[in-house]
């Protein structure tokens, strides 16, 4: 086989890495020490970042793209698929992430945006990326700009899980608004949700998002785990929620085998016994308008 | 007919709608089923891996004690599908990337696996790929791909690239290194099925 004859960077290639993710927990970590710990608890991928989302609250400042020095050791560390997360807009950050070779690149609303009016083209990038989502529309435009995979925002750092609650529960039942409506009608939810219709047709026809879905924003513990895969996300990311627990290693499995066993609340029961408590978090109702990440991005 | 597809994680929706499709077009009577937990593998007349990330679904078929179940079914020649993770698990040893995270390997078949043979995500591809039993070119999906990179004398080389095994077949179990599930060409899955009725 001749090299040449390799297509690299494909939609095809780029959803498909997304679906093997499918069913599994992505965990934020910061160094190598807490990707090993990851990885060894079952972790399906890693998200390398400077600070967790509830340490970036925290610090406030400018919250930008890991040291790519990180990046690289987090790289070297572990078999698993590495993501990083770049700002919304900073195309220059998810390129350096992409030769440094990480497996994909979250347009994060967690980092300070680099751009107030556009995200990323990112189309013409051989790594996928994940965009978070609160809504339907918001899903559809960043599927368009290219997106592999979406999340919801949720509301990064708090450990409450209620703003990724709504934004799940918002985008699947707009999903299953579009079933029984016919062209015309789907059309008019097009402009209306400032949507290509092609991507409305086939979320209509697919009875979901065309790309994968998980949930991120606020998940601390195993049952705020399954309470995500109960309502329909493909798998979920963990963000604070590991390493701000009491015990992140504990934590970290018990969150792995609350998403294997979503549906059996025995089990789940069992599973989140005696593993610590969760982080403190901060509840998502106490955040001032102007200070949450979720409205970040349009 | 029942066809197992361990559903702990990765692609399971795509398998289980090939496998369905396949099936209908075969004209057959046949039951797909989601395998989490125990207690279902030896109920199944074939098993497939799919695939998703090895290191996660290594240690959670162990955790759920499927990975014995499997050994056992392979054991009494029930067809078995390894695609991409799955070819990992379905191998008796592994390169340094598998030993580095303590990887159970279920041993069915007798090869060396490298984990990510092709690189990182960036390097995954597509290429129009020659197998040994099929008379045109299959679509193939590779994601950062595993690859075989020896082979015992029972094993059957199918197809192979700049001379990385991808993939395979020693008796009633079946490797790939590839996603046929993710293309709507069928023919893996119907040679698979073929399986089923030969053993």
């Amino acid at each position: 086989m001749e090299l040449e004859n390799l297509r690299h960077g494909t939609e095809l290639i780029k959803r498909g890495f997304a679906r093997m993710q499918k069913g599994g927990v992505i965990m934020d970590v910061t160094n190598p020490e807490q990707a090993r710990i990851a990885e060894e608890a079952g972790a399906v991928a890693v998200m390398a970042l400077q600070a967790v989302p509830a340490d970036i609250r925290k610090a406030g400042g400018v919250a930008r793209m890991a040291d790519p020095e990180i990046v690289a050791q987090i790289i070297d560390t572990v078999t698993i698929p590495v993501m990083a997360k770049a700002r919304i807009g900073h195309f220059v950050e998810a390129e350096i992430l992409e030769s440094l070779g990480a497996d994909m690149v979250d347009e994060s609303e967690v980092l300070t945006p680099a751009d107030e009016m556009y995200h990323i083209d990112k189309t013409g990038f051989t790594v996928p990326f994940v965009c978070g989502a609160r809504n339907l529309g918001e899903a559809l435009r960043r599927i368009n700009e290219g997106a592999a995979m979406i999340r919801t925002k949720g509301e990064a750092g708090t450990g409450d899980v209620r703003e990724a609650v709504r934004h799940m529960k918002k985008i699947m039942g707009e999903v299953r608004e579009l079933a029984g409506k016919d062209k015309e009608e789907l059309i008019k939810v097009a402009r209306d949700i400032e949507a290509p219709i092609e991507l409305v047709l086939e979320s209509a026809d697919l009875q979901r998002l065309p790309v994968v879905n998980f949930a991120a924003g606020g998940v601390a513990t195993p049952a705020d785990a399954a309470l995500m895969m109960r309502l329909g996300a493909d798998g979920v990311f963990v963000g604070s929620g590991i390493f701000k627990a009491e015990n992140p290693e504990m934590m970290a499995k018990a969150v792995v085998e609350a998403v294997n066993n979503y549906d059996n609340p025995k089990k789940l029961a069992e599973i989140s016994r005696g593993i610590g408590s969760g982080m403190k978090g901060m509840s998502a109702d106490t955040i001032l308008p102007e200070e949450t990440l979720q409205t970040r991005g349009w | 007919m029942r066809i197992g597809i361990i559903a702990i994680q990765g692609d399971v929706s795509e398998h289980i709608d090939a496998v369905e499709r396949a099936l209908c077009e075969r004209d057959i009577g046949g039951e797909v089923l989601e395998i989490r937990h125990e207690g279902i593998v030896p109920r199944c007349d074939a098993v497939i891996l799919p695939g998703g990330e090895s290191t996660t679904l290594g240690r959670l078929i162990e955790r759920e004690g499927i990975a014995g179940e499997i050994q056992n079914a392979a054991k009494n020649g029930i067809p078995v599908l390894g695609t991409c993770a799955g070819l990992i698990l379905v191998a008796t040893r592994g390169d340094e990337q598998v030993h580095k995270t303590h990887q159970h390997l279920l041993g069915l078949m007798d090869v060396k696996v490298n984990r990510n043979a092709f690189g990182r995500q960036r390097e995954s591809f597509e290429i129009n790929l020659d197998l040994a039993f099929l008379d045109s070119p299959y679509t193939a999906i590779f994601i950062r791909a595993p690859a075989i990179m020896d082979a015992g004398p029972e094993v059957d080389v199918l197809s192979t690239i700049n001379g990385r095994i991808v993939a395979a077949r020693q008796n009633n179990v079946l490797a790939l290194a590839f996603h046929p599930e993710l293309t709507p060409d069928l023919r893996l899955h119907h040679y698979f099925l073929d399986m089923i009725s030969v053993t």
